[in-house]
């Protein structure tokens, strides 16, 4: 998943959160960046027409990115499913964020090939806990992580 | 700076061993399918397809078994073969292809997924000042080698699927 993607997932899940525009200082916090940063990259997504910016409002999808963003947020929840349901990874939030830059679209789907995913994914997807909110983590394989 | 303020690199031999466990698991998935075509399509098997899966499963196994050398100098334990066959075979069963043109093209989705996982991988290790517990270099010419083999792969499907 590139760095525009990882912003419109999160830039979606703060919108939802915050039930209106996402603050650029919400955004950066939830990726861990210096709202600076935030702000140079949701201008490319504004020049992309994938995002809107209002001053003192905060950032807002169009209807080309939050299709982009959940499908992102879709390749998201793949990712954290397979790491806790297939690899038995207990630290699956933290992990599927460290990866999720590395792991492709294509890669997440043919991994979805192998695991349980709900029909409603990605609206299943729980901000508060960073999971889905479906995922299963207590029937964990018997494989212990390492 | 923003290119890197998300992170896009591999800052530890955990995640490296991770990433090698997910090639490992699509090498088995690979592996798994074809085998599972293989027997599901035996009654009326054309010589052609059936030697380009059992070579694409043969291919599979032996990647796996390079991967594994890898995470094994990282320490880390590899992921059964078994269970990933298992869990492919419960999900795969429902959504079979049923005919040629439907395995071929899911061995060809196959080939180009595992093409990118291991090209996204090493430009992430490329990219990265972590020291490793393995060798660099072996790690990325390991890499490389299977990479170059995925390529070698997609044109063989494709060449079959387009002569038909």
């Amino acid at each position: 998943m590139n760095t525009a993607d990882q912003y419109l997932k999160t830039i979606y899940v703060v919108q939802k959160q915050e039930d209106g525009p996402a603050s650029t200082g919400s955004i950066a916090d939830a990726l861990g960046v210096s709202p600076a940063s935030a702000n140079e990259m949701i201008g490319k997504l504004e020049e992309r027409g994938l995002a809107e910016h209002e001053k003192y409002k905060g950032v807002r999808l169009t209807d080309d990115g939050i299709v982009k963003a959940r499908d992102a947020l879709q390749t998201y929840c793949i990712i954290e499913r397979f790491l806790a349901n297939v690899l038995a990874v207990e630290e699956f939030r933290e992990e599927a964020h460290e990866l999720e830059a590395v792991i492709d679209d294509t890669v997440a789907e043919r991994l979805d090939t192998i695991i349980d995913r709900q029909p409603e994914c990605p609206d299943c997807f729980d901000p508060e806990t960073d999971a889905c909110a479906c995922l299963e983590v207590a029937a964990v394989p018997a494989e212990p992580e390492r | 700076m923003v290119e890197v303020s998300v992170s896009q690199r591999i800052t530890s031999d955990d995640q490296l061993a991770r990433l090698l466990q997910i090639g490992i698991v699509l090498e088995e998935v690979v592996e798994a399918r074809a085998h599972h075509h293989y027997e599901s399509l035996d009654a009326e098997l054309d010589e052609e397809v059936e030697t380009l899966l059992s070579d694409a499963a043969e291919e599979s196994a032996e990647h796996r078994a390079r991967l594994e050398g890898l995470i094994e100098g990282l320490g880390v334990d590899s992921v059964p073969f078994d269970e990933i066959e298992s869990l492919v075979d419960a999900r795969y069963g429902r959504t079979q292809p049923d005919d040629f043109d439907g395995v071929l093209y899911d061995q060809l989705c196959n080939e180009e997924t595992a093409y990118k996982f291991y090209d996204d991988l090493i430009e992430a290790i490329e990219g990265a000042d972590a020291e490793f517990s393995v060798d660099r270099d072996e790690l990325l010419d390991t890499l490389e080698a299977i990479r170059e083999e995925e390529a070698e792969g997609v044109s063989e499907v494709t060449e079959v699927m387009e002569r038909r």
